[in-house]
């Protein structure tokens, strides 16, 4: 597999900083299975004292299950054994055990209430622990917190409102505050060290502020604590991190020294190799006509953004999450406004902040959300209900409903689309995830459509469901259907896809054709998006 | 995950493995299980009902079971059976309406006043009450929907405020000597030996059954009640279809306003708020019977019947009157609870069964 060195992660040479002192934390032989499936196999590492560690991998590798073990949401499977400052801690841990063992969380969304100030937010834990009628001195309260603040370079009104402070100011008044917590947790325990976990703190910053997190970071390390920082962009964990774990499927591919390790090689440790070429047969040819043109598509972190998509080709788009890929299909379909741009719909030109969904169904354009259980449809609801929602009105005459006819109808299509059981009275969230989705594929393909959106169409959907889905996308594309496929599954978009559009920062920064289409191919282009960008795409106006 | 190793073993054009969910689930038992279940989450209550009639008739084998009682107890309930069927279409869709009792009062007064003391001819005044409470359930509308603030509070507050207009220009005062065209035509005038208001309600239970099971328009409604995003994402006009159930509940609790008023010949302004907390109770209630997990007019209509023949039956017994806010309100408690008891119970035995 052309791993880079030390491979084997579970005895980590001890790092300069800790001369050989007790790891912070310490996971052995941790394994997590849901419904039969390894979320986590047997996953073994340390993080020494007064080192960032990373934690990379992909959606789905198995890093949010780790970090929900350590925070107490999750039980791992039995054989497991965690220690904390080289002493063994019973798993599994209760929600919140974590803390009092001197490890806290700063997670993507940051855990600050917008609508209180820096002060009611910094001091609600404690608020939170002591007796309920204690007095407060906030006179008090505000100096020590400014104090608390200015010691790590933050320079914060305590009373101001926290929603009114740059994303940057509030992602380090967040891990300010967890620092401060470890602090306390482990007060009378000179022995022990903390650890701050760093759950993808820098989705949402921008990046002059990414900067000055690292700077925070870098304090916290040489002060405070040793930093887990999970996150799937090579960049910062390049510049940020003393060693790297990498998960894929769940399994360690190794911890590495991240100095000694080139960023190619990190790559490979992430996607691993390509298993197999996909096989569709080429489809179509030219002029087949444009089935939607974007011009200058701005909104949801996405800038300034052209492309188009012609009839019968499968267009993928793709990038880190953040990367703005992943908000398309919702802009266009209306779901979520956009701030400027035009659409050309067939012969409409239409303004994007004009758009709305009923508008978009109208003019044959449906979408395939990637949250199936809050955006796609209603569980508590039949299979045959959800179904033929849409198209309700086709089978009612003068406003009164064919009962018989909707259920023919229905059974016929879920038949058709292989959804088992196919019977419509079947309670829509008794499904398997596969024949969930095949559902709501049939659901609109019924309406035929003349372009489909779609986000993350297999996530969550078994194998076999997944190659019929494949399949069917195929078929319908040969008819003539547009389908524009917003993924980060690099695997599915090599398999399908005519042509994909690679995503950073908000821009295109590659565009790969189907004869360059591979799993690794569009993996480096996204891993590399961060560092090429801003020169030259790939292959500009392709 | 390990689907991509699992992808690659597949041999090339091998049919997808077959998902065990599809397959024809469980044995003969079980399914016999399933059925019986379905059976009593579904007619539950009109068991319940069954044995509440059988053991009032066996206490008070004189009174209680006679055509005198049973005619009225369907006479004299049906404001209430209106009232309760007014809340279906917004609960439905996801919105409270706690103005239905109040409007159901203001246009009582405002029948009775415009008729009484203005002498315009009752059906006219029936007209101007209807378009009033079509006016009221078009506000609640706007501000729920247009402004996005919680449909409880605003409910509240618009129906306080009714409530005031009601003491305003009735003066505080019971206002009697309405048409007796109204009062015949609702009261005197029997089919079997049961009020005509009996026999409204009905009507409006069928037509609300209707609309609700045989028309896009109810499927809309679920769906708008279940989860608006969905509904917004599959081109349903969310916001059109909340404020009409609205308007639609305030013109219904008119209705009863004036099925209130003609079956008691004149009306005090305090009247709407008896009926509110029983209203919600039948429509809760209903809920858990006919098609559970669903607001529905027939489940509605079971529910209101179910609570009128206890308290009926308790009054026999000559239990004192507080018997029925008891009633009433425990009721509400256990149509509430029930279901989320059942469902927790289910979803343990799906998470024990590995599913």
């Amino acid at each position: 597999m052309g791993l880079p060195p030390q491979d084997q992660a579970a005895s980590p040479t001890p790092t300069v900083e800790s001369g050989g002192a007790a790891p912070v934390l310490s996971i052995e032989h941790l394994s997590r299975a849901f419904g039969g499936v390894l979320a986590l196999d047997d996953v073994s590492f340390a993080i020494e004292q007064g080192e960032v560690h990373g934690l990379l991998g992909e959606n789905g590798s198995g890093k949010s299950t780790l970090i929900k073990i350590l925070a107490g949401y999750y039980a791992p499977e039995e054989q497991a054994s965690l220690q904390v400052n080289g002493r063994p801690v019973r798993l599994p841990l209760a929600p919140g055990q974590a803390r009092g063992l001197g490890i806290s969380f700063v997670h993507q969304h940051l855990g600050l209430v917008p609508e209180l100030n820096v002060l009611d937010n910094f001091i609600v834990g404690e608020l939170a622990q002591g007796r309920a009628t204690r007095p407060v001195s906030w006179s008090a309260e505000a100096r020590r917190v400014r104090g608390i603040l200015e010691s790590f370079g933050l320079h914060l009104d305590p009373r101001a409102t926290v929603g009114e402070l740059s994303q940057v100011d509030r992602a380090r008044l967040a891990i300010v505050r967890a620092v401060e917590e470890i602090k306390e947790n482990l007060q009378g325990d000179g022995e022990a060290r903390g650890l701050l976990v760093l759950d993808e703190p820098t989705v949402f910053l921008p990046r002059e502020g990414i900067d000055q997190l690292f700077a925070l970071v870098r304090d916290v390390v040489a002060r405070h604590a040793s930093v887990l920082f999970v996150s799937h962009d090579l960049d910062e964990v390049q510049a940020i991190t003393d060693r790297v774990t990498v998960l894929r499927d769940g399994r360690l591919q190794g911890t590495v020294r991240t100095a000694e390790t080139s960023g190619k090689a990190l790559v490979a440790m992430i996607v691993g190799k390509d298993l197999e070429e996909f096989e569709a047969e080429p489809r179509g040819g030219s002029d087949r006509g444009q089935a939607l043109v974007v011009r200058g598509l701005c909104g949801g972190g996405v800038e300034d953004l052209t492309f188009s998509i012609e009839r019968g080709e499968i267009l993928g788009i793709t990038g880190l999450i953040g990367s703005g890929f992943e908000v398309i299909p919702y802009l266009l379909y209306g779901a979520r406004q956009a701030e400027a741009g035009k659409v050309a719909l067939g012969d409409d030109e239409l303004e994007v902040s004009s758009l709305d969904p009923r508008r978009m169904l109208e003019g044959g354009v449906v979408l395939l959300p990637g949250d199936r259980q809050l955006l796609g449809s209603v569980g508590e609801l039949t299979v045959g209900e959800n179904l033929m929602l849409p198209v309700l009105s086709e089978y009612a005459s003068v406003g009164v409903l064919h009962p018989r006819a909707l259920r023919k109808v229905s059974k016929g299509l879920l038949s058709e689309y292989d959804v088992r059981p196919s019977n419509p009275e079947a309670i829509y969230h008794s499904l398997s995830g596969g024949n969930q989705q095949k559902a709501l594929l049939a659901k609109w393909l019924q309406t035929d459509p003349s372009l489909v959106l779609v986000h993350e169409p297999t996530q969550g959907v078994d194998v076999g469901a997944r190659q019929q889905i494949f399949a069917m996308f195929d078929r319908a594309a040969r008819e003539g259907l547009a389908i524009l496929c917003a993924s980060s599954d690099y695997d599915q978009l090599a398999r399908i896809c005519d042509r994909v559009l690679v995503f950073g920062s908000g821009k295109i920064v590659a565009e790969l054709r189907r004869e360059d289409l591979t799993k690794n191919n569009i993996a480096e282009r996204v891993y590399g998006a961060m560092s090429l960008n801003p020169q030259q795409p790939e292959d500009p106006n392709g | 995950m390990a689907s991509d190793t699992v992808n690659s073993t597949l041999p090339e054009g091998s049919p997808p493995p077959y998902d065990p969910r599809g397959a024809g689930s469980g044995s003969a038992g079980e399914s016999v299980r399933k059925a019986l279940l379905t059976g009593v989450s579904r007619y539950g209550l009109i068991g319940v009902w069954a044995i509440v009639i059988v053991v009032f008739s066996i206490l008070r084998p004189d009174t209680f079971p006679t055509t005198a009682n049973l005619q009225n107890i369907l006479g004299t309930q049906a404001v209430l059976l209106v009232l309760a069927l007014a809340l279906v279409a917004p609960l439905m869709a996801g919105d409270f309406d706690l103005s239905v009792a109040f409007v159901m009062a203001f246009s009582s007064i405002m029948v009775a006043k415009l008729n009484v003391d203005q002498h315009w001819p009752i059906l006219v005044a029936m007209l101007a009450a209807l378009v009033a409470a079509f006016l009221i359930g078009t506000v609640n509308g706007l501000l729920i929907v247009g402004l996005g603030i919680d449909s409880f509070i605003v409910t509240l507050g618009v129906g306080t405020l009714v409530f005031g207009f009601t003491e305003w220009i009735s003066n505080a005062q019971t206002i009697s000597g309405v048409s007796p065209h109204l009062v015949e035509w609702v009261l005197t005038n029997r089919i079997l030996g049961i009020s005509m208001s009996f026999w409204y309600g009905l009507l409006l239970c069928f037509i609300l059954w209707f609309l609700f099971q045989y028309t896009p328009l109810g499927r809309r409604f679920l769906f708008v009640g279940f989860n608006r995003n969905v509904s917004r994402l599959t081109g349903l006009r969310v916001d059109r279809l909340r404020i009409g159930a609205l308007i639609s509940s305030s013109v219904i609790a008119a209705i009863a306003g004036i099925l209130y008023v003609g079956s008691q010949g004149g009306v005090e302004p305090t009247a709407g708020q008896s009926f509110l907390l029983p209203a919600f109770a039948a429509t809760y209630l209903g809920a858990t019977t006919i098609l559970p997990g669903r607001f529905n007019a027939w489940g509605t209509f079971v529910a209101v019947y179910f609570l009128v023949t206890g308290i009926t039956g308790l009054q026999l017994l000559g239990v004192q009157n507080f018997v029925q806010n008891l009633f009433y309100g425990a009721a509400l408690v256990i149509a509430v609870a029930l279901p989320r008891i059942f469902n927790r119970r289910r979803a343990s035995e799906e998470a024990a069964a590995g599913t």
